[in-house]
């Protein structure tokens, strides 16, 4: 990883901003790369002070595998929410399940939140300001120790793995 | 025949995405409570638009070169729904609104120290506001 320094403080940051700008305007031309360089330069300078610690990605192929899990995941969750919509009968079990949090820096959370409103019939609601215990709310659950251990053995302990280990 | 295989592949996607936004907005209107109504659109209408978009990127990419900006586009729609869902689910919670009875777990948020109005408090007369 580029270590960050006064002028570029988010290496990583910039790099994505000069590439998503150069890949929005669809044009490699030299003023293109000159001003999203600026921005790339400018934007992580003036928004530094509300940005947390960035943390560090530990193992980045693990991520890239997670990614596709995830994105798996979506598609089969949606088949699952569609038939639940769609069923005359409408015998759903919707429940409140209280997540206990294993992760504990706030940018990991934030994914597996995002994740978890994504993939299986839930949506995170509320984070505690203990930031122990996330509300999720699920459309169908039959047993909730059974959804809790799902989410921890899928989402949370490969981003355990990521971020933290 | 690479060419039909192609058309079929944007057809299939966009098929795909108009059926998922259409049961999303569905769920909208037959879900029973506000939580529940919140499943819809976060996840499979936003699945309805990434497939529409995936269709139009490989339309126009067989159309005129490669085109990334409609990727771009999905990436943002799947990073953003979340959070909008979550706010939404947040300020729900904040105002106590009452899920179905069915609804399983008590979370403390939703326990009300006392009622939001009682009777002294309620408007009176036949003033138009509440």
């Amino acid at each position: 990883m580029i270590p960050p320094t006064r002028w570029l403080p988010m290496p990583v940051l910039s790099m994505l901003l000069l590439v998503v700008w150069l890949l929005l305007q669809h044009s490699m031309a030299l003023g293109q790369w000159i001003l999203g360089g600026v921005l790339a330069i400018l934007i992580p300078v003036v928004c530094r002070p509300f940005w947390e610690r960035q943390p560090t990605i530990k193992r980045p192929m693990k991520l890239i595998g997670y990614f596709f899990r995830v994105l798996g995941d979506i598609v089969v969750a949606n088949i699952q929410v569609s038939k639940l919509i769609l069923d005359p009968r409408g015998q759903m079990r919707p429940a409140f399940v209280e997540y206990p949090l294993t992760l504990k820096e706030n940018f990991p959370i934030t994914i597996l939140a995002s994740t978890i409103t994504m993939t299986p019939g839930t949506v995170s609601a509320h984070l505690r300001l203990d930031g122990r215990t996330l509300l999720v709310h699920a459309l169908d659950v039959g047993d909730i120790n059974a959804l809790i251990d799902e989410i921890h053995q899928r989402y949370e302990r490969p981003l355990l793995e990521i971020f933290e280990s | 025949m690479l060419d039909t295989m192609i058309e079929g592949v944007i057809a299939f996607m966009l098929i795909a995405g108009g059926a998922f936004a259409f049961i999303g907005s569905l769920g909208l209107t037959h879900l029973k409570d506000f939580y529940m109504r919140l499943h819809g659109p976060s996840k499979t209408t936003t699945l309805g638009v990434g497939c529409t978009l995936i269709g139009a990127l490989i339309y126009f990419s067989r159309e005129d070169g490669p085109v990334i900006q409609e990727l771009l586009i999905t990436i943002f729609a799947f990073i953003t729904a979340p959070v909008s869902a979550h706010m939404l689910a947040k300020s729900a919670l904040h105002h106590k609104l009452k899920p179905d009875p069915r609804t399983r777990g008590n979370p403390v948020e939703l326990e009300s120290e006392r009622p939001r109005h009682t009777i002294e408090e309620a408007p009176q007369g036949d003033s138009p506001l509440p």
